[in-house]
């Protein structure tokens, strides 16, 4: 079941309430509104430092991009993503994505085989935007070294992750 | 040009590259190759590139976006380029300028589209003090509300590429090779390519424009002059640009494809 955490702009957001709560007519602006504040990060998913996520299927391992990227990036308009049949390296690009301007590369956090591309994606591109980790899935991965996934982020240790670094900018 | 010492300390080193009429192809597999091989920050001044020819971002269809009979007819190059964002014609009359920067290069920024494209509104914002009305609209500079410099990116890991092609001048009938496209910007109101750019040299001269922005940058960066044969590329590293001249084939196709849909359109 999805745990829905707080992360990224929590600080921004806990500021705008504190800012505003001496005010007699307090309103959080639609800027601010809950959905943009807060991004999801799920129980059962690792998380890398690049913002791509893995969820460990038996002998298959699904990756992405987080919400916390997404929200970022901005919209998705075209995804480049390789065949089946390559490798991944772990902590190397194995694609990428653009958004309005720019193509931002996609890391993977784990090596193997792909085995299966989300084909979806070429004609809807926009599913990383609206469903990151359902079905905006990016590549199915046949680990080469399933240990690589404990050097990974948990929820708790990518929410801080992803706090820490939207504070200090 | 010298910067003052002073100002600098504390600043990040960045190397500039001054570059006069490298093609345009050249420039973009030069850039990939320092945003992917090197672990410096570099600024690109390329004053005009040779021959006209079009460069499409990163996922441009030309049935979409190019009149392909007439490019074909001129023969007109068409290169899609690693980054991503719209479809520009470039030629001599066109100042390229580029940042390649590590991802911690600048106190506060994060490497991502929009505080990117913010930073560099910034930086050329002191380019244009008391010249025109500049602003950075959507993702464009804009003298007033017509457009004069177009932004794409990449971002990698650890950095990213702002690269911009800046309309010092151009020829009126080139615009006819680009189609209005799909996407384009809310300001933009559907206005056709002549109503919707505007020409730099008609605020600054293309000197003072290269001068300006090479304080700027000074502002921003402790700055060390370089030039493309100083650079020491690592060694053993393999790399292959992304960015590619279409080839006639693919144009011819994009005409087919082009007749196809019409044909069917009009059954």
């Amino acid at each position: 079941m999805a745990l829905r955490m707080w992360a990224s702009s929590t600080a921004n957001a806990l500021r705008i309430s504190t800012a505003n709560a001496s005010s007699s007519s307090a309103v959080i602006p639609p800027a601010f509104s809950l959905a943009r504040c807060f991004s999801t990060v799920l129980e059962g998913f690792k998380y890398n430092s690049s913002h791509e996520w893995v969820k460990h299927e038996g002998s298959v391992a699904v990756v992405g991009i987080t919400d916390h990227a997404q929200d970022h990036l901005g919209e998705v308009v075209f995804v480049d993503l390789p065949e089946s049949g390559k490798p991944v390296s772990k902590g190397s690009s194995f694609g990428a994505v653009e958004s309005v301007k720019a193509t931002s590369d996609i890391n993977s956090p784990i090596s193997g085989e792909v085995i299966e591309v989300n084909k979806k994606l070429s004609d809807s591109p926009g599913l990383i935007n609206t469903s990151p980790y359902e079905e905006g899935w990016m590549i199915k991965v046949k680990p080469s070294d399933p240990s690589e996934l404990g050097s990974l982020m948990g929820p708790k240790e990518y929410t801080k992750f992803c706090e820490e670094e939207d504070a200090s900018h | 040009m010298a910067v003052s010492r002073t100002r600098n300390i504390g600043l990040p080193l960045i190397s500039l590259l001054r570059l006069n009429g490298m093609p345009i192809l050249e420039q973009l597999h030069l850039e990939e190759r320092l945003l992917r091989s090197t672990s410096e920050n570099w600024c690109l001044i390329n004053n005009g590139t040779t021959d006209p020819t079009i460069v499409m971002g990163v996922s441009g269809k030309p049935v979409e976006l190019l009149d392909t009979e007439s490019v074909l007819r001129d023969e007109i190059s068409v290169i899609r380029r690693y980054t991503g964002g719209g479809t520009v014609i470039v030629d001599h009359a066109t100042i390229f300028v580029t940042f390649i920067c590590n991802k911690d290069a600048i106190s506060g920024l994060q490497s991502y589209p929009q505080p990117i494209m913010c930073w560099s509104s910034l930086l050329y914002k002191e380019v244009f003090q008391g010249i025109g009305d500049f602003t950075l609209r959507e993702n464009d500079y804009v003298l007033g509300n017509r457009k004069f410099g177009g932004n794409a990116q990449s971002i990698t890991k650890n950095r990213w590429v702002h690269h911009t092609s800046f309309l010092w001048d151009y020829e009126i009938s080139r615009m006819g090779y680009l189609k209005l496209p799909k996407r384009a910007p809310q300001y933009r109101q559907a206005r056709d390519h002549l109503e919707f750019i505007c020409r730099m040299k008609d605020y600054i001269a293309r000197s003072d424009f290269i001068d300006r922005t090479i304080s700027a940058v000074g502002s921003h960066f402790q700055l060390r002059y370089s030039e493309p044969k100083a650079i020491q590329w690592p060694r053993g590293t393999k790399f292959e640009p992304s960015s590619r001249l279409l080839r006639k084939e693919e144009l011819d196709e994009a005409i087919c494809k082009s007749s196809a849909v019409s044909a069917l359109l009009s059954l």
